[in-house]
């Protein structure tokens, strides 16, 4: 038995003169979730084509579950489950029919395939949807019946492209909840996302990719610090409070606030103390708030911390998703 | 014991599937789009529609100009219909759909999974044979209420049926691999609506091919299309029809043996 998820080592892939991957190497031991951020184009998509055995690299090496995915790519297929960035169910089929088609692609029995399918519609909550053809379905519902496809084989890995996109924030919050479900399961996943707080709720270890490279990685923990941890942001009630609130910032954080929005207040802090500084100063000075928030940094303030840019989109770069060849 | 699997996999896999592991996986695939025909019926109904369409124009606008009745042309007229009926039913729907099984996503579930990367295509197809075999009953059944008859012997008539949804079939292939290369479903539709005129209505379908022009003479008596009409013709007329259905089943094969494995190699290649 590996120890390994998967292992990627220095994988380069071009599309023409496109370089998508530029020596991108990462790793995740067996049953932990690996956050891949980065901006749209960064190469996300094609280290998971790349892992999931529908592109061929042009340099490196990648072994999933212990197999070479150019060499062995029918055993790498055996142990995982790929759910890509659109729902890649049959819209004219129902939810049912979904699952029992793929687990007899599996090999199951059609007994074995309808039970396997009536455990996923029950863990997904689709149970009332399971006779209705996917049309019919929302976004949310369609996201989750194509989780539920992925896992119908019991992969050991599996690799999920931009799983949030289109969800509405109580979906997304139900969607990761079932991620979350599947490293509990021993799954060793790998999620591609553009949103730190996501790769922080959901993954054991983040990699940071940019125009091809792994330009950060490490714990949640580790990269945010990295970063400078969050920002602090205060609306005070009274818009004359607002100096008086600036100068608390100012002083706590060792650095000007900035507004963030027309009456919002922003600063970056390292450290937890600062929060509970802030808040006791403003209580002391008697300014009452209506919004005082502690929130992690987006891409873009990741990137820039990062890279001293704001994430940009490689816009040449093909997508690859959609190349039918 | 291996699986009489695609090259695309190497032998060293363990042979935990079953033989013959392809083709039924290619039966659940074709369950799957047959599935998607009864909710979508479009492409079937196309594949009867057009057919039919025309040989009630045929029949009636020419019928008593060119063979001084319509009933007498019907029987010239219908086999070629049914071999148009045949071919339709596919062209319009098989290419169209594989590609837009690629566009959406469904095509990298299938090829992330440990099937044979002819399953999905070969499924496709195999749901076309059931198709073809729709459209060529209910033109017969449209065909012999407008005044057909069969003249030939009831195994005469089979082979003729099944000479067209073979033809349909390896005609299918063609399809498959535009629909593998090409970017859009549209322009899929697009290419088998453009070549469905010299195809099939640039053949004996209407009138003997010694009775057209020279340049339109010169294409029919290439187009494959031609010689299944006439091999179909002479089967349900009860004439001889040795040379046409060699003729037809070189082609059949020619066409299946060059872009079957075509396709398989497009759709199953990684970049």
């Amino acid at each position: 038995m590996t120890e390994q998820g998967f292992e990627a080592e220095g994988l380069v892939k071009a599309f023409g003169k496109v370089t998508a991957l530029d020596g991108v190497s990462l790793a995740a031991p067996r049953g932990q979730v690996l956050g891949v951020l980065g901006p749209n184009g960064a190469g996300k998509t094609t280290v998971i084509r790349i892992l999931a055995t529908l592109l061929r690299p042009d340099g490196g090496r990648a072994s999933v579950a212990g197999y070479d995915v150019t060499r062995q790519p029918g055993q790498v297929r055996r142990r995982i489950a790929l759910s890509g960035q659109h729902a890649s169910v049959d819209e004219e089929l129902t939810g049912r029919a979904n699952l029992v088609m793929i687990g007899r692609l599996l090999d199951l029995t059609h007994p074995q395939a309808a039970r396997r399918a009536g455990e996923l519609l029950a863990r997904f909550g689709l149970e009332d949807a399971a006779k209705r053809p996917v049309a019919g379905y929302s976004g949310g519902m369609r996201r989750r019946l194509d989780l539920a496809a992925s896992l119908v084989g019991r992969p050991e890995v599996v690799f999920l492209d931009e799983p949030s996109v289109g969800l509405d924030p109580g979906k997304r919050d139900e969607l990761w909840q079932m991620i979350r479900g599947l490293s509990a399961d021993g799954v060793t996943v790998l999620l591609t996302t553009q949103y730190l707080e996501e790769a922080d709720a959901l993954a054991d270890a983040i990699a940071v990719i940019d125009h091809g490279r792994v330009i950060a990685s490490g714990t949640p923990a580790e990269l945010k610090s990295q970063v400078g941890g969050h920002t602090i942001a205060v609306r005070p009630n009274d818009p004359a409070d607002a100096e008086a609130t600036t100068a608390i910032l100012a002083d706590v954080a060792g650095r000007a606030p900035e507004r963030s929005t027309r009456h919002e207040l922003a600063v970056p802090v390292t450290g937890d103390e600062a929060l509970f500084e802030i808040a006791a100063r403003l209580r002391e000075q008697r300014i009452g708030v209506s919004e005082l928030s502690l929130r992690l940094p987006s891409l873009d303030e990741v990137f820039l911390a990062l890279t001293g840019a704001p994430a940009t989109a490689a816009d040449n770069t093909p997508e690859p998703t959609k190349a039918a060849s | 014991m291996t699986t009489v699997a695609p090259a695309t996999l190497p032998t060293t896999e363990q042979p935990r599937t079953r033989p013959l592991a392809w083709f039924r996986h290619s039966l659940v695939l074709a369950g799957r789009s047959l599935a998607k025909t009864t909710r979508n019926p479009g492409p079937i109904v196309n594949g009867v529609i057009t057919p039919a369409l025309f040989m009630v124009l045929f029949a009636y606008l020419f019928g008593g100009s060119v063979a001084g009745s319509t009933a007498d042309y019907l029987q010239y007229l219908f086999p070629g219909i049914l071999v148009m009926g045949a071919g339709l039913a596919g062209m319009v729907s098989t290419g169209s759909s594989i590609n837009l099984d690629l566009k959406n996503g469904v095509t990298d579930r299938f090829r992330s999974l440990p099937i044979s990367r002819i399953a999905p295509l070969l499924g496709s197809v195999l749901a076309d044979l059931v198709r073809y075999l729709l459209a060529v009953a209910i033109l017969f059944a449209i065909g012999a209420l407008l005044g057909f008859r069969i003249q030939g012997g009831l195994a005469d008539a089979v082979a003729a049926a099944g000479l067209a949804i073979l033809f349909g079939f390896c005609l299918s292939w063609v399809m498959v691999f535009v629909g593998v290369l090409v970017r859009s479903a549209e322009f899929v539709l697009a290419i088998s609506f453009i070549t469905f005129l010299p195809l099939q209505l640039g053949s004996s379908l209407a009138a003997p091919v010694e009775t057209l022009p020279g340049w339109l003479r010169a294409w029919a008596e290439i187009n494959p299309v031609t010689q299944v009409m006439d091999a179909c013709r002479a089967l349900l007329n009860g004439a001889p029809a040795g040379d046409a259905v060699a003729t037809t089943l070189i082609w059949c094969a020619a066409l299946f043996v060059v872009f079957c494995p075509l396709a398989v190699r497009a759709y199953g290649r990684q970049q």
